[in-house]
C-alpha cells in the first residue's frame, strides 16, 4: 500500500512538473510582438507618477511620457494594451492607484467605449496574461471572459494554448528561457516608420447601426470616476486624433461622450479634426496611414496635452527633485537614443 | 452536463467522494442523487420526459408484477383444479400482462419516435429570458438509451426474467443511472440492477480501474477521434472524390471509433470507479474477421436488444410461424426454412437504421449490412469447405488478418452512407475512387489541406498504434487490471496518458469536445 501512495505521489509530480514545463514552453511569449507585453514593465518602476494614462493603442501610442517630462517636468505612465476595454482600464486603473494612491490626474481615452464585450479573446487574453496576479486581475479576467473561455485556462494557460504544440519552433524553446527588456518607454510604443495617409482614399466609414454606447462601457466609466475621486485624482477624457475610416470616430458617439463628461463634471478633450491646433500633418505624423500617429504626431499631441494639464488641471512640474530629475533624464536619453535607432532602421 | 468538460470532472470527484463516504445503505441514494444533478443540467423538457419514462415503466412493471404475484397465489391456493383451468387462468393472467405491457411498450415507444423524429413541441420553454411559450425542436439527452432501458424491463418483467423493483426510487435509479444516460450502454436489470442498490467498500483498484478507463476514453475521444474529425468534415463539405474516398472510409472508422469506445470508455470507467459493472458495448470490432462476428463485437447492447425485443419475438410471431409453415408446403423445404429467417432478419435491420434517422442513408447503410450477412450466411457452406480443405491456410496469420482487413474495409465502405447522408452522392464518390482516383493527392500536399497538418497526422498515427497494443496487450484481461498490480508502471501510465490529453486533446477554445457522435440530444 505504501508503495503504491509513494509512486501515487511522485507520478502525479512527475506529471505537474511535465506539464508545467510544456506550459512555459507552449505559452506564446509574444515577445516577437511589439505589442505583446505592454503593461508588465509598469510592475519594475519604483517612482511615483502624477499622471496615469489608461486605454489602448490610441493612448500607447499617441502619448510619449518622456517628452511630458522634459518638457512640462510632469511625471507619467501610460497603461495601455491592445484593444484595452473599459472594464480592463478600470481593472488596470484600480491596481495603478493602489500601488500609487497619490495620482493626481489620470488621463482615460475613450475610443474602447465602443465595445460591448470583448472584442476578441487572443487580444484580450494578452492584456489579461500580462497583468500581474492580484484582486483586480481577478475581477478584470471576470469581466473579460469570452462565452467560450474556461477561468481555469487562467490559472492553467495549457488548457488554452495546449494547441500551440503542432507549431512550435525552436524560437518558442529559445523564448521560454530568455530574458526579455521592456520595449516601452513609460509604457509609450515608439513607432517610428512614417506611412502618409493616402489622400486619394475616399472611402466612407461605414453606417452605424446603432449609435447608443454600451451601456456596460458606460457604467465602467462611471466606475472609472468614482475609482478616481475615491483617490483625489482628477478623471480627464480625450480622444486621439485619427484620421481613417476603420476606427472612426462617429459624431453620434461623440455627442454621447460630450453629455455625459457635463452630466459627471469631467473635461473632455476630442483630438480630432484638430489638426491644425496640434500641428499635425497626416504625410508625416503616422505610421499607418491615418489609423495611429508616429513618435512625431505623438510628441506633437503630448506637447499639446501637457500644455492642458499644466495650465487647466494644475499639474506640477518635478524637475526641482534632483533625484527624480536624475531618473527621467536617464529616461529621456533613452528614448532619444531609441528614436534615433529607429529612424536609422526605418 | 457534458463529459468532456471540467464540470463533469468536479461532478465527479464530488460524487465518488460522497459515494464512498456516506452509510453504504444510502449509497444508492447518492446515485440517483447524482443521476438527478447529472439531468437536470439538460433542462427542464429531458428531465419531464425521463420522469415519464420511469413512471409508465414503473406503473406496467408493478401492475404486472402484482398480476404474477397474484396469478401464482392463486395456483397455489387452487392446486386441486383439473389442469386445464388452472392452464386457461394462468393465460388469460398472461394475456391481461401483454395488453399491459403492450400498451407500456406502445407509449414508450411512440413518446421515443415522436421525440427523436419530430423532433419539435409546442407549449413551454423555459429559456435564459425566462418562460415562454411557442414552438420549439425538441432536445433530449439520451432518450434512445433510457427509453430502450425501460422497455426491454418492462419486457423482461412481463417474460418473467427480472424481478420487478417495487420501489420507485429504485426503479428510477436503474432507468436514469446517470453515465449511460448519454450513450448507453443498454443494460439490463438482471444484469445490473441489483448491482446499484447493494453496498460497495471503498476499493483502490475499482477506483484506479475506473479513472484510468476514463482517461483512456478521453484520450480516445480527444487526441484521435475529434482530431481526425477536421479531415472527415472537410472531405465531405467538400465533397471529395476519387482517393479521398477511401481516405473518407478510413478516417471516419477511426473517428466513429475513437468517439464511441471512448464514450463508453468513460461511462464504464465512472461506473467502475463506483464499483459497478456495466456490460461492455465493443469487444476489439476491427479484429473481426466477418460481418456477423464484427455485429457481435460492435455496439453490443443495441444489438443484444435488438435480437432479444425484434428478431426473436417476430420470428416466433404466430404469424411467421403460418408463413414459415406455407412455404415450406408451397416453395420447399429450403426456401420455406429461410424466408420467415431473412424477413426478420430485414425488419430488424429495418428497425435499426431507422433507430439511426429516418433518412434513406440509413436504410441503405441497414440493407447493405443485412445483405452482406445473409451473402455470407448463404455462403457458409463454401466457406466451411474452403476451410476444410486449406486448414493451415485458414489458419495461418496472414490470411486471418487478411479476413480482418477485409471485413474492416467493408465496415468502413457501408459506414461511409453516415457521412454524405446522401444515397446517389455516396455512389457517385464510390465510383469516382475507379474513374478518377487522383493518386498524386497523397503525394502533393492536399491530403494535409484538410484541415489536419502532417504533424497533427502523426500523432493521430501513434495514437492509433497505442490503441492497437493497448487492444492486443489487453486480449485476455484488461490493461488497467494488469497496470494495477503494478504500481509504479500503473501510475506512470496513468500520468503519460493525462500528460497526453492535457497537451494533445482536441479541446479548448475553437474545439467542440462536447458533442459524441452517438450521444446527447436525439439519440
Amino acid at each position: 500500500m505504501k508503495k503504491r501512495i509513494v509512486s501515487a505521489i511522485l507520478c502525479a509530480m512527475l506529471l505537474i512538473g511535465a506539464l508545467a514545463l510544456v506550459q512555459a514552453v507552449l505559452i506564446p511569449s509574444r515577445y516577437d510582438n511589439r505589442e505583446g507585453h505592454l503593461l508588465c514593465g509598469y510592475y519594475d518602476t519604483t517612482d511615483a507618477h502624477d499622471v496615469i494614462f489608461v486605454g489602448d493603442c490610441e493612448i500607447y501610442e499617441g502619448i510619449v511620457p518622456a517628452v511630458l517630462y522634459e518638457r512640462y517636468g510632469i511625471t507619467s505612465y501610460v497603461r495601455g494594451s491592445s484593444q484595452q476595454t473599459v472594464w480592463q482600464s478600470y481593472y488596470i486603473l484600480e491596481e495603478t492607484l493602489k500601488r500609487e494612491p497619490d495620482v493626481k490626474v489620470v488621463v482615460f481615452n475613450v475610443l474602447a467605449v465602443k465595445y460591448g464585450k470583448t472584442p476578441r479573446e487572443e487580444i484580450s487574453r494578452m492584456t489579461l496574461e500580462d497583468m500581474a496576479w492580484s484582486d483586480s486581475k481577478w475581477h478584470a479576467i471576470r469581466a473579460s471572459m469570452t462565452e467560450e473561455e474556461s477561468l481555469l485556462s487562467y490559472f492553467a494557460p495549457i488548457l488554452r494554448y495546449h494547441g500551440r504544440w503542432s507549431e512550435l519552433t525552436l524560437k518558442d524553446l529559445a523564448n521560454t528561457f530568455d530574458k526579455h527588456e521592456d520595449i516601452t518607454h513609460q509604457g509609450y510604443l515608439m513607432q517610428t516608420d512614417i506611412v502618409p495617409v493616402d489622400p486619394d482614399d475616399t472611402r466612407e466609414p461605414e453606417a452605424l447601426i446603432d449609435s447608443t454606447l454600451p451601456l456596460v462601457s458606460m457604467e465602467y466609466l462611471k466606475k472609472m470616476q468614482a475609482l478616481c475621486e475615491q483617490y483625489g485624482a482628477e478623471l480627464v477624457l480625450i480622444k486621439a486624433p485619427t484620421n481613417s475610416v476603420k476606427y472612426y470616430w462617429y459624431d453620434e458617439w461623440d455627442a454621447q461622450i460630450v453629455e455625459y463628461a457635463k452630466a459627471n463634471d469631467l473635461t473632455y478633450y476630442n483630438f480630432v479634426g484638430m489638426e491644425g491646433e496640434l500641428g499635425l500633418d497626416w504625410s508625416r505624423d503616422t505610421y499607418d496611414a491615418g489609423l495611429h500617429l508616429n513618435v512625431y504626431g505623438a510628441e506633437k499631441l503630448t506637447v499639446y496635452l501637457g500644455k492642458l494639464l499644466q495650465d487647466e488641471h494644475g499639474v506640477q512640474s518635478r524637475q526641482s527633485d534632483a533625484e527624480l530629475d536624475a531618473l527621467w533624464k536617464q529616461r529621456i536619453e533613452q528614448y532619444e537614443t531609441d528614436k534615433q535607432k529607429g529612424e536609422n532602421d526605418s | 452536463m457534458n463529459f468532456a468538460s471540467i464540470e463533469f470532472l468536479a461532478f465527479l470527484l464530488v460524487l465518488t467522494a460522497a459515494y464512498y463516504l456516506v452509510p453504504k445503505r444510502a449509497q444508492w441514494v447518492v446515485l440517483l442523487c447524482g443521476s438527478v444533478v447529472f439531468y437536470a443540467f439538460a433542462g427542464v423538457v429531458s428531465c419531464a420526459f425521463l420522469l415519464a419514462v420511469i413512471v409508465v415503466s414503473y406503473v406496467a412493471c408493478t401492475v404486472i408484477g402484482k398480476r404474477q404475484r397474484a396469478c401464482a397465489d392463486w395456483l397455489n391456493a387452487n392446486k386441486e383444479l383439473p389442469k386445464e383451468e388452472r392452464k386457461a387462468y394462468k393465460n388469460k393472467n398472461k394475456k391481461g400482462n401483454l395488453v399491459i405491457v403492450c400498451i407500456g411498450v406502445g407509449v414508450l415507444a411512440l413518446a421515443l419516435i415522436y421525440a427523436k423524429f419530430v423532433s419539435s413541441y409546442f407549449g413551454f420553454k423555459v429559456g435564459e429570458s425566462g418562460i415562454s411559450f411557442g414552438a420549439y425542436a425538441l432536445e433530449i439527452m439520451g432518450i434512445s438509451y433510457y427509453t430502450f432501458i425501460a422497455i426491454g424491463y418492462m419486457l423482461d418483467v412481463y417474460r418473467e426474467k427480472a424481478p420487478v423493483q417495487r420501489n420507485f426510487a429504485k426503479h428510477a435509479l436503474f432507468v436514469g443511472f446517470f453515465p449511460q444516460l448519454v450513450m448507453g450502454p443498454i443494460s439490463k436489470y438482471s444484469d445490473v440492477g441489483e448491482q446499484y442498490f447493494v453496498p460497495h467498500a471503498f476499493e483502490g483498484k475499482n477506483l484506479y480501474c475506473g479513472a484510468v478507463r476514463v482517461a483512456w476514453g478521453f484520450f480516445k475521444k480527444l487526441v484521435v477521434a475529434d482530431a481526425i474529425a477536421p479531415a472527415v468534415g472537410a472531405i465531405v463539405a467538400q465533397q471529395k472524390g476519387g482517393v479521398f474516398f477511401l481516405l473518407l472510409c478510413l478516417f471516419y472508422s477511426v473517428r466513429i471509433y475513437g468517439d464511441f469506445t471512448g464514450g463508453i470508455d468513460i461511462v464504464l470507467g465512472v461506473a467502475e470507479m463506483l464499483g459497478i459493472k456495466l456490460p461492455e458495448n465493443f469487444n476489439r470490432p476491427f479484429s473481426s474477421k466477418s460481418t456477423a462476428e464484427y455485429w457481435r463485437r460492435w455496439h453490443m447492447t443495441m444489438g443484444a436488444w435488438f435480437t432479444n425485443y425484434i428478431f426473436y419475438p417476430l420470428s416466433v410471431t404466430k404469424g411467421m410461424q403460418k408463413l414459415s409453415k406455407w412455404s415450406r408446403a408451397h416453395l420447399g423445404t429450403a426456401i420455406g426454412k429461410r424466408l420467415p429467417v431473412y424477413i426478420t432478419t430485414i425488419v430488424t435491420w429495418l428497425v435499426t437504421g431507422l433507430w439511426h434517422g429516418i433518412a434513406w442513408n440509413f436504410v441503405v447503410w441497414a440493407m447493405l449490412n443485412c445483405l452482406v450477412l445473409l451473402v455470407s450466411q448463404e455462403l457458409e457452406p463454401l466457406y466451411t469447405k474452403f476451410r476444410t480443405r486449406f486448414p493451415k491456410l485458414h489458419a495461418s496469420m496472414p490470411y486471418q488478418t487478411f479476413m480482418a482487413v477485409r471485413t474492416f474495409c467493408l465496415m468502413g465502405l457501408i459506414r461511409v452512407f453516415d457521412c454524405y447522408m446522401n444515397v446517389p452522392l455516396t455512389f457517385t464518390k464510390f465510383f469516382s475512387v475507379f474513374t478518377t482516383p487522383n493518386w498524386g493527392a497523397l503525394f502533393n500536399g492536399e491530403l494535409f489541406s484538410l484541415g489536419v497538418s502532417a504533424v497533427s497526422f502523426a500523432v493521430i498515427g501513434l495514437g492509433i498504434l497505442i490503441m492497437w497494443g493497448v487492444s492486443r496487450l489487453g486480449k485476455d484481461r484488461p490493461l488497467r487490471e494488469k497496470l494495477w498490480e503494478k504500481p509504479w508502471l500503473g501510475n506512470l501510465a496513468l500520468a503519460a496518458l493525462i500528460f497526453a490529453i492535457v497537451v494533445f486533446g482536441t479541446y479548448g477554445l475553437g474545439y467542440d469536445a462536447s458533442a459524441f457522435i452517438y450521444g446527447g440530444t436525439f439519440n
